[in-house]
């Protein structure tokens, strides 16, 4: 016991240790005993081998499944395909191109309104107003539920005869009442902003963390060159921030891409609401069963999301690996 | 003396705006009370259609104060629509995921970070990338691969993985595990690299390094990652209702969605099932916000 005292004490002040330590650090593989050496494999192969299985072999299986024809029976009647079904779906399956466009859309709302919004939020809550912690709290609020639940939460707010949307618009119960989530033309705006909901009050959390973060004499300065407040936040502030920058970019085009809860409680996107995400597992559990057709959805979906995801890989690894 | 200087101008500044200053945040609290007001609005709604039962609905309206308000429709949610079973799936489906993920994670995150070795990067960013990706892209091989696994009835009623609760523990656990193990490497990085150089001095092994020093130091680090972890896979939507197909077996936050058919057109129902849903989140949320917060930021700290 004596010695988990001893490494406990902080390494500054015993100092004279910390030398030979330093010295023997590029043969410190080498001084693993075999019984160190079989509990470290296992501590690193247990955890690569799920990864490996439940992840990384799926992702590739989507990848050639894609190039298959298979109804999901019996293993032996996979056959070849070729291209057939990348063919299908953007050339013969209506709701390919509505779901792209859909998906950008979702990217384009959450990055132009849902990001600012929470950015905004979090601005003006980082200033010492008075209740800061209590307008925290209720637009954090959200943050804690699920996609799933939001969509049935906003399913009652915006019901064509019950909602209380309608009742405040004075709609409700008349032939002008709008069923906000049934209505092709307007649904996808309606389950925007419920995910807008949640998406603000994660972006002000994370951009809250961030502004605290920002040395406060960068502010001053810029004050002291006679900088106004907006010129401060957007040449200074802002600026400063770009570590956590990066990761709302990236967290807002993964959110978008993963947009399936929503428009799948509501109408397991469809009418309106055709989403890629969605589509891949309309074609795995409905009738058909076209395993290829789905899989081919899927590899879509992943070559889109390895853009944001090697980009912030890179950033995140890059340095590192050059240390 | 620049720094008296410095604060001498910026008083003189603040002076002169002051004024203007107290305008501002006052625009900023109307802002903000109105923008709270809408974020609670739905919230509030699901509360009040849940607590008013449906004879009074139905006789007054849903845009009304008129009538009773009680816990019958939580009751009648909790007793016959089995919402005592859906969360007792949750549990049965969150606990063992959350701790598997932290051990997991815990065990990888040590090798990386505190045993400098070849791969360690290609494994970090193996590990987070499988994390990033949209569980959709997994679903359909995942779901073939449960299928034709095939097991003893005596096992799983199904004949295979499908419609078990181990199939979304585990799959579960695959794709929370690189979020923590990226979280946990960085928060030992952060230890001093002497703490185990030390324990090895004094011939301490890799698992009692592990064991005896590490783990108690990551406390913290455990504490949020397991309140974010908890919310994560309560919250899950997806890998339930891909793996399971009994109504019975889902857990909560799955199962919800099949009240809108069930209770078709008793709102008061549903809304009361929705409530029933967000209680344990919103009591995390209360008693762990700070780790769930914590939690939250570790992931984006370092970007």
């Amino acid at each position: 016991m004596s010695t988990t005292a001893r490494e406990l004490i902080p390494p500054e002040s015993r100092e004279p240790s910390g030398a030979p330590a330093r010295k023997t650090k590029s043969g410190r593989v080498r001084r693993l005993s075999t019984r160190d050496k079989v509990v470290l494999s296992l501590m690193v192969g247990i955890p690569t081998l799920i990864e490996l299985m439940l992840v990384w072999l799926p992702m590739l299986m989507s990848v050639g499944l894609s190039f298959t024809r298979w109804n999901g029976l019996d293993l032996g009647n996979i056959r070849p395909a070729g291209v057939d079904n990348y063919q299908y779906i953007t050339q013969d399956y209506p709701p390919f191109w509505p779901a792209v466009q859909h998906n950008l859309l979702w990217l384009c709302f959450l990055a132009l309104v849902a990001t600012p919004l929470g950015l905004l939020l979090a601005v003006l809550l980082d200033q010492n107003i008075r209740g800061s912690k209590i307008y925290q709290s209720i637009f954090f609020a959200p943050v804690m539920l699920s996609l799933a639940l939001i969509g049935i939460i906003w399913q009652l707010f915006y019901q064509r005869d019950n909602g209380l949307l309608n009742f405040l618009l004075g709609t409700a119960g008349t032939p002008q009442a709008v069923d906000w989530f049934g209505d092709s033309s307007v649904n996808i705006w309606a389950a925007m902003i419920a995910a807008t909901w949640r998406h603000a009050g994660y972006v002000m959390l994370l951009y809250l963390a961030g502004l605290k973060g920002v040395d406060p004499s960068l502010k001053e300065a810029a004050s002291i060159d006679g900088a106004n407040a907006y010129q401060t936040f957007f040449r200074v502030v802002f600026p400063a921030m770009r570590p956590i920058n990066i990761v709302i970019v990236v967290i807002t085009i993964i959110e978008s891409l993963r947009a399936f809860d929503v428009v799948y409680v509501i109408n397991r996107g469809t009418n309106g609401l055709e989403m890629l995400s969605a589509l891949v597992i309309q074609n795995l559990v409905g009738e058909g069963q076209v395993i290829g057709v789905g899989s081919a959805l899927a590899v879509v979906l992943l070559v889109i999301s390895l853009v944001p995801i090697v980009f912030y890989l890179s950033r995140t690894f890059g340095k590192e690996s050059k240390e | 003396m620049s720094t008296t200087a410095t604060r001498a101008t910026t008083r003189q500044g603040a002076a002169g705006r002051s004024g203007n200053r107290a305008k501002r945040h006052y625009g900023t609290h109307i802002f903000l009370t109105v923008l709270a007001i809408m974020w609670l609005v739905p919230l509030g709604w699901s509360v009040f259609t849940a607590l008013r039962p449906v004879a009074s609905t139905n006789e007054h309206g849903y845009f009304s104060l008129a009538g009773a308000f009680n816990f019958d429709n939580f009751i009648q949610a909790w007793t016959q629509g089995g919402f005592s079973t859906y969360f007792l799936n949750s549990v049965i489906i969150t606990v063992p995921a959350v701790l598997l993920t932290l051990f997991f994670a815990s065990l990888m995150a040590f090798a990386v970070s505190r045993v400098s070795w070849k791969f360690n990067i290609t494994l970090l960013i193996m590990f987070t990338a499988g994390n990033l990706l949209p569980p959709q892209v997994l679903a359909a091989p995942l779901f073939e691969m449960a299928k034709h696994f095939e097991v003893p009835y005596s096992f799983s009623d199904s004949g295979n993985m499908l419609n078990t609760y181990i199939v979304v523990i585990a799959v579960n656990t695959a794709v929370q595990m690189g979020f923590c193990t990226f979280v946990l490497s960085n928060y030992m990085k952060a230890l001093s690299a002497d703490l185990t150089e030390a324990a090895l001095v004094d011939g301490a092994g890799i698992w009692r390094q592990y064991r005896e020093i590490i783990m108690p130091l990551c406390r913290p680090a455990f504490a949020a990652l397991g309140t974010l972890q908890v919310i994560f896979i309560y919250n899950d939507y997806f890998w339930p209702l891909l793996f399971i197909q009994s109504g019975n077996r889902l857990p909560i936050t799955t199962a919800i969605n099949n009240l809108q058919g069930q209770f078709l057109n008793n709102y008061n129902l549903l809304a009361a099932g929705a409530v029933i849903t967000v209680i344990p989140t919103l009591v995390i949320y209360l008693v762990l916000q700070r780790h769930f917060v914590a939690g939250l930021t570790l992931g984006s700290s370092k970007g």
